[in-house]
């Protein structure tokens, strides 16, 4: 059957379906990520109308949809845009919507809602979208008059992508995508409730430039706030006048060159003894961008004990909420490093504190031990960074994988690490590996992923087959639920309850099952035979690297302890 | 420590809930929230009388409060001069012997009698809100069969005194 597609300037009157695909198009999206069902209809209707606008991106679950869109939108900075249908479809969504809340990621979600006349009657496909999604969003929308629709549109994608970035969900009835509407629409916005303080306060600036100019012990701690603002060159040219140690916080790594001079590497509690030291021991932290989270800090008593705290965030609540602060700025972190670079610079005097750190890198690096018969994940992750030459894109879930990624691939730019950090969420890696492969096509996008974690969003495979995307997932197989393991190892005497899976797919078989090709890797000499050529290759493939499942992660600061009370830390 | 705060917001369906979701969400403690209408349209005031543990606590609530798009302005009014109300509908039971006994109880506290039954009055007061706990208190060896209260209601006075050291005080105390 051949279905006529009507262009859309020969309709005088258009659906609410209508106005949110223009509303789209208004705001240069092009990429949408989505699930069909009932209460989205129209407006799947409305994007047939519509063709070829928009790249549309069906995953095969709507938690798919959601991780890509993060993906998506870590890497090219724009808003990831996702649909999914009311009732089970919202609440699929939910996952990833708390885990870009956790991260700052600007997503718009539109949901659809069951239509105005039955909502409250627990109608079929029912959920409340409003009531579920108030949490864990920087804010929603339901739509009640098909004239809102464009404004709050525009309003989404303003309050999502500026100010600290965050999901905005936009639950939209079906009647009001049916309704016909002959009107123009207004579409102005007005949010007086909303305006982000974006220039840092230039007194507060002053002070914090006094107080450098005193530190003996300064440490720049930056975090993911760098890389949203753009911010990164500002911080390396910051950090270099002044000559400050630079350690990174997770969800920050590629915000400073990871292999420079200056980097400390990665902070807390899998950080680098030279960059948990540094912050044990500062006079003068200054922390650009980071929300000092409790993976990060440890013990808070133990954090930074002798340091005047400065912390710039451009959110004000963010400010002293886990540590207190001696020089609060709120701003956005290029901004603020912009003004700071503006000073006059005087050099330090801080000699044998840069030494000190010096010594600490070279005394106390990461180790692992590569005797062991097998595959050592550590070393695996080594061979990633070298075969890419360190320009590859890394996805990754939660766990064990993720923090030997977080320590052996050093990123030397902004928006390369795409990592569930904030919620740890299994299952996140993979999905996102696909919007991040969307977002910059011309970038390896490796997808670093437990077995556990892989199996929990593996259908999206569907979705590699039917676009092509040439995304490497390299399942770093250990047959456990490696972090929770080794928890259970050193914690819990090791009763391994519930951690250890032997029983698992044929990972080959799977991959050609979706056609896709699929290797298995079981020693460091067939790493070495195969990777660089798997990971070159312009077509996607599924790697099931199996490696030893006891090896554990180190450094660590135990639960409860301070930065100074590193576990594993090696000479 | 007892914090009287005051958001002004949109009038939005769900605010309500949104607000009072973030402090479920982040523990504050409400003791008392009361919500209506502003002299501006669409806007709606909320006053929270909170229980928080110290400034920096105070400080989150206050933040965090700001940090909801449909929030408008935040403000702790504790520390100022205010005027701060609360209503509240007592049902006391009362034969016809006790009656005029409870009319000179309540009379100086200028509260009035709204309903009356066989066995029970309804007395109506308004004022700060240990005003109104000190009337209960005097209710209650009578028999409460129901009690409503609405919370506090609060803004700054028209004039701010400009010294701060001096405190209102009464010979009552």
């Amino acid at each position: 059957m051949k279905v006529e597609t009507k262009p859309m300037e020969q309709t005088t009157t258009r659906t609410g379906a209508d106005l949110l695909v223009e509303a789209l198009v208004d705001q240069g999206v092009e990429t949408l990520f989505g699930y069909p069902g009932g209460a989205v209809l129209p407006i799947y209707d409305a994007l047939y109308r519509a063709k070829g606008s928009f790249e549309h991106i069906l995953p095969r679950h709507e938690q798919g949809a959601v991780h890509a869109a993060e993906g998506y939108a870590r890497v090219s900075g724009r808003a990831g845009v996702v649909i999914g249908t009311s009732g089970p479809g919202a609440t699929n969504l939910i996952t990833g919507i708390a885990d870009a809340m956790m991260d700052s990621i600007p997503l718009v979600i539109f949901t659809g809602q069951v239509a105005k006349g039955v909502i409250g009657t627990d109608a079929f496909q029912e959920s409340d979208v409003m009531g579920i999604t108030t949490p864990i969003t920087k804010h929603n929308y339901q739509v009640q008059h098909i004239e809102e629709l464009p404004r709050i549109v525009k309003e989404a994608f303003h309050i999502a992508t500026t100010g600290r970035p965050g999901p905005v969900v936009v639950d939209i009835p079906k009647d009001i995508c049916a309704t016909v509407t002959e009107e123009k629409v207004e579409s102005k916005f007005h949010l007086p409730g909303y305006q982000p303080t974006v220039k840092p306060n230039p007194l507060q600036i002053n002070k914090l430039y006094e107080a450098l100019k005193t530190a003996k012990k300064p440490v720049v701690l930056a975090g993911a706030g760098v890389i949203h603002s753009g911010g990164s060159e500002e911080l390396k040219e910051f950090v270099r006048n002044y000559q400050l140690p630079v350690a990174n916080t997770l969800l920050g790594l590629g915000s400073y060159p990871g292999s420079d001079d200056l980097s400390l590497g990665m902070a807390g509690m899998h950080g680098t003894y030279a960059a948990n030291m540094a912050l044990y021991e500062c006079d003068l932290l200054i922390n650009i961008g980071a929300r000092f989270d409790d993976r990060l800090t440890g013990n808070l008593k133990h954090f930074a004990p002798q340091a005047k705290v400065a912390h710039i965030d451009i959110d004000p609540a963010e400010i002293g909420k886990n540590v207190p602060t001696h020089l609060p700025i709120v701003s956005d972190a290029k901004a603020a490093l912009k003004s700071l670079n503006q000073k006059q610079i005087e050099p330090l005097d801080h000699q044998e504190w840069m030494e000190q750190q010096e010594k600490n890198k070279r005394d106390f690096p990461l180790w692992h031990d590569e005797s062991g018969d097998g595959v050592v994940p550590q070393w695996l992750m080594k061979k990633v960074y070298d075969y890419t030459k360190g320009n590859a894109i890394v996805t990754t879930d939660v766990g064990q994988h993720q923090m030997w990624a977080a320590q052996y691939y050093h990123f030397e730019r902004p928006n390369r690490w795409v990592t569930s950090g904030g919620l740890g969420t299994m299952g996140f890696g993979f999905p996102a590996a696909i919007g991040a492969q969307l977002g910059d096509m011309d970038s390896t996008v490796v997808a670093v992923v437990g077995d556990g974690g892989f199996q929990m969003t593996l259908q999206e495979l569907s979705v590699l087959q039917e676009r092509k995307l040439p995304v490497k997932v390299l399942i770093v197989n250990n047959q456990a639920l490696g972090m929770v393991r080794q928890w259970q190892e050193k914690f819990y005497e090791q009763r391994y309850s519930e951690s250890i899976i032997d029983v698992q797919p044929d990972f080959v078989k799977l991959a050609e099952s979706y056609q896709i090709p699929g290797y298995k890797l079981e020693t460091p000499e067939e790493v070495e035979e195969h990777l660089p050529k798997i990971l070159k290759d312009s077509h996607p493939a599924l790697i099931d690297c199996r490696v030893l499942q006891k090896e554990n992660v180190y450094p660590m600061i135990a639960p409860g302890k301070g930065l100074h009370e590193m576990i594993g830390v090696k000479p | 420590m007892k914090r009287i705060v005051t958001a002004m917001v949109h009038n939005r369906s769900g605010v309500l809930n949104r607000v009072t979701g973030l402090l479920a969400k982040r523990q504050f403690n409400i003791e008392s929230i009361s919500v209506g209408r502003t002299e501006k349209e669409g806007v709606s005031k909320m006053t929270f009388v909170v229980e928080v543990e110290d400034e920096r606590k105070l400080e989150q609530l206050t933040k965090q409060l700001n940090k909801q798009i449909d929030v408008l302005k935040v403000s702790d009014i504790t520390d100022k001069a205010i005027v701060a109300r609360e209503l509240a509908m007592i049902k006391v039971i009362s034969g016809p012997q006790v009656r005029s006994e409870i009319q000179g109880i309540i009379e100086p506290f200028r509260a009035t009698v709204i309903d009356v039954s066989k066995e029970s009055m309804t007395v109506q007061v308004t004022g700060a809100s240990d005003k109104v706990d000190a009337i209960i208190e005097l209710l209650r060896p009578y028999g409460i069969k129901e009690l409503a209260r609405t919370g506090l209601t609060a803004f700054t006075r028209g004039q701010q005194p400009q010294m701060t050291e001096i405190k209102s005080y009464s010979l009552l105390k």
